[in-house]
């Protein structure tokens, strides 16, 4: 590449970083300005005269935000265990094991998976309502717990292995469950990993279903409970912006420790392929 | 092919099982030989998919048919309904409100994704060569994938209001200030330019698959019979991911129809001044649920959605079959 095509390259980079992670950062400083600081001062300001963290401490007082994020932690781990487990499981049963009704089974997902969640939301508000468990945790998770795009993602995972390796520990002796949990799922960990971080992220954000799902303030998830903060406090951004790097921040962390994985999980197949 | 593309790692995946049949070395052992393990108890299958099928089944399957029924009764949360006949779909013709919502979802498909084909490619073109600390670019652009729709939503709101940055700045450049989130139109302009915003990372990772695809050889090729960097795009890089931007395409449009959080957030719940941003989904959402809900009102509204996403998905693969003849 010659040297005026790398360094374009770098301006654009670095025009397109400013405008994708910018806003963040701009919520960031928002939310470290101090409380006689004019946010809208003109021209505008980006770093806080007088940084302090006492906009965070002042969104805890104003709306449980803690408890809201142990809500969100709840249902996120929740997901991912759900998930690995029943993705893991069921994705086996399609891609490994021969019986009659594995054709069905695997229709089954891909048609759940066409049913956009949008178009249920009604339908399964009143079944919620008539198992009881609206306005609970179990509630928001359940039907996100096995998503049939996790399961289809781990049978193609699975469809990948060599045959040979599980038969060595058929021979060996070794039952189904063993050559499950010994054998094929350590081998498809990076597909898991992707299916946790997806899982995690998925709940971790959701808003649209815990917000018909719960009703009671003490159950929000963090998503439910700043959209609530923005519609009472709208007047004190500094309120809002901490209370959404509080909720985002975790996430951003979690990613870019988790990345790599993410990444590697997506180029493989197409480098492969 | 009918497995899940709907993620990046979906094309991982379905490239894997492009690979699959070859694992077992043709001609050294015939099919049967994967019926060496077939032995196993004939319910452990069963056994193994349960807890999928039956969350697939209670809250995808299940729910989809009983929408259909339920658009049939006058059903609300607390009464259950009878049947009603084309009763509510009759109604639907005649409310202002249906009409509003289906027409805001349609403007937000004819907005939202030429510029979602077209722009995450492009970015997918630039954070493609490796040059250093492109990895880190990468995962920066996906930042906004990665956060929630409400925070992205209420970040917008501060950037976009009467006294935020954005007014901040075109004021400073003369324009003056722009009511983005006071304007009906505008409101759901700003709401879409969010979208592709937050959207433009996710449909990148897709390209970024599929330009790792494209073969090497044919692009040396092109370059040494002399094409540019901009023939070598149209001739050779747009025909190797062609089906992929059909993909987005489709994916994006599903997408669009179906927006709520954007404009439930910047709009607020009754959906802006006079409701006039509603969309279908947002319709859904206010008279299906709640203690007072109308479910099957709202289911028939669904069953709109449905229908239309359904035919969206349809006409973007005919329109890529009709091309690719």
């Amino acid at each position: 590449m010659p040297g005026w095509e790398v360094a374009l390259r770098y301006v654009l980079l670095l025009a397109v970083l400013a405008l994708t992670v910018g806003p963040f950062l701009w919520q960031l400083a928002t939310s470290l300005k101090g409380p006689h600081e004019d946010i809208f001062s003109f021209p505008p300001s980006f770093l806080p005269e007088q940084p302090t963290l006492a906009n965070y401490s002042r969104v805890a007082e104003t709306i449980p935000v803690w408890d809201y994020a142990l809500n969100s932690l709840t249902v996120a781990v929740a997901n991912v265990v759900t998930n690995c487990a029943g993705a893991a499981l069921a994705g086996y049963a399609l891609a490994r094991l021969r019986y009659r009704g594995r054709r069905a089974a695997t229709v089954a997902f891909v048609l759940a998976m066409l049913v956009p969640v949008e178009g249920v939301i009604v339908a399964q508000f009143t079944t919620m309502r008539e198992l009881g468990l609206n306005n609970t945790l179990v509630g928001v998770v359940l039907p996100l717990s096995v998503s049939a795009l996790n399961v289809l993602l781990m049978r193609n995972a699975f469809l990948s292995l060599p045959y040979e390796v599980e038969e060595a520990a058929f021979v060996d002796g070794a039952n189904v469950w063993q050559r499950f949990a010994r054998i094929a799922l350590p081998a498809v960990r990076g597909t898991l990993a992707v299916v946790a971080i997806l899982a995690f992220m998925g709940a971790w954000d959701d808003f649209l279903w815990p917000l018909i799902v719960l009703s009671d303030p003490q159950n929000f998830t963090l998503t439910i409970g700043l959209n609530y903060l923005h519609g009472t406090f709208a007047n004190d951004e500094r309120l809002v912006a901490a209370g959404t790097i509080i909720a985002v921040l975790p996430l951003i962390v979690l990613f870019a420790c988790l990345q790599r994985y993410f990444f590697r999980g997506v180029g493989e197949g197409a480098v492969k392929g | 092919m009918t497995t899940p593309t709907a993620s990046p790692t979906a094309t991982a995946g379905s490239t894997a099982e492009r690979r699959a049949p070859k694992s077992p070395p043709p001609g050294r052992r015939p099919r049967d030989g994967r019926s060496r393990i077939r032995r196993h108890l004939p319910t452990s299958p069963w056994l193994f998919a349960a807890p999928g099928l039956l969350v697939a089944g209670a809250f995808s399957l299940y729910p989809f048919l009983s929408t259909v029924a339920n658009s049939f009764t006058d059903r609300r949360t607390l009464l259950p309904g009878r049947f009603v006949g084309l009763d509510n779909y009759r109604e639907m013709l005649g409310d202002e409100m249906f009409w509003i919502g289906l027409r805001n979802s349609t403007l937000y498909v004819l907005g939202v994704v030429p510029a979602l084909v077209v722009l995450p490619l492009l970015l997918a073109l630039l954070v493609e060569k490796q040059i250093p600390g492109i990895s880190f670019f990468r995962s920066a652009f996906y930042t906004p994938v990665v956060a929630s729709i409400v925070v992205v939503g209420l970040i917008w709101v501060w950037l976009l209001d009467e006294r935020g940055l954005v007014n901040a700045v075109l004021e400073a450049v003369g324009v003056g200030r722009v009511g983005f989130l006071s304007d009906q139109w505008l409101l759901l302009l700003s709401a879409m330019a969010v979208t592709v915003w937050k959207g433009l990372g996710y449909y990148m990772i897709i390209y970024l698959a599929a330009l790792a695809n494209v073969p090497r050889e044919l692009h040396e090729a092109a370059s040494v019979d002399g094409a540019g960097a901009v023939r070598r795009f149209l001739a050779v890089t747009l025909p190797a991911v062609r089906s992929t931007v059909v993909l987005v395409g489709a994916l994006s449009s599903v997408a669009a129809f179906k927006v709520f959080s954007e404009v439930y957030l910047m709009a607020g719940p009754d959906g802006g001044p006079a409701g006039e941003d509603t969309t279908l989904v947002m319709l859904v959402q206010r008279t299906g649920t709640g203690l007072s809900g109308r479910v099957g009102y709202a289911s028939a509204i669904s069953v709109v959605v449905f229908v239309v996403t359904v035919a969206l998905m349809l006409l973007v693969l005919r329109a890529d079959r009709k091309e690719g003849a």
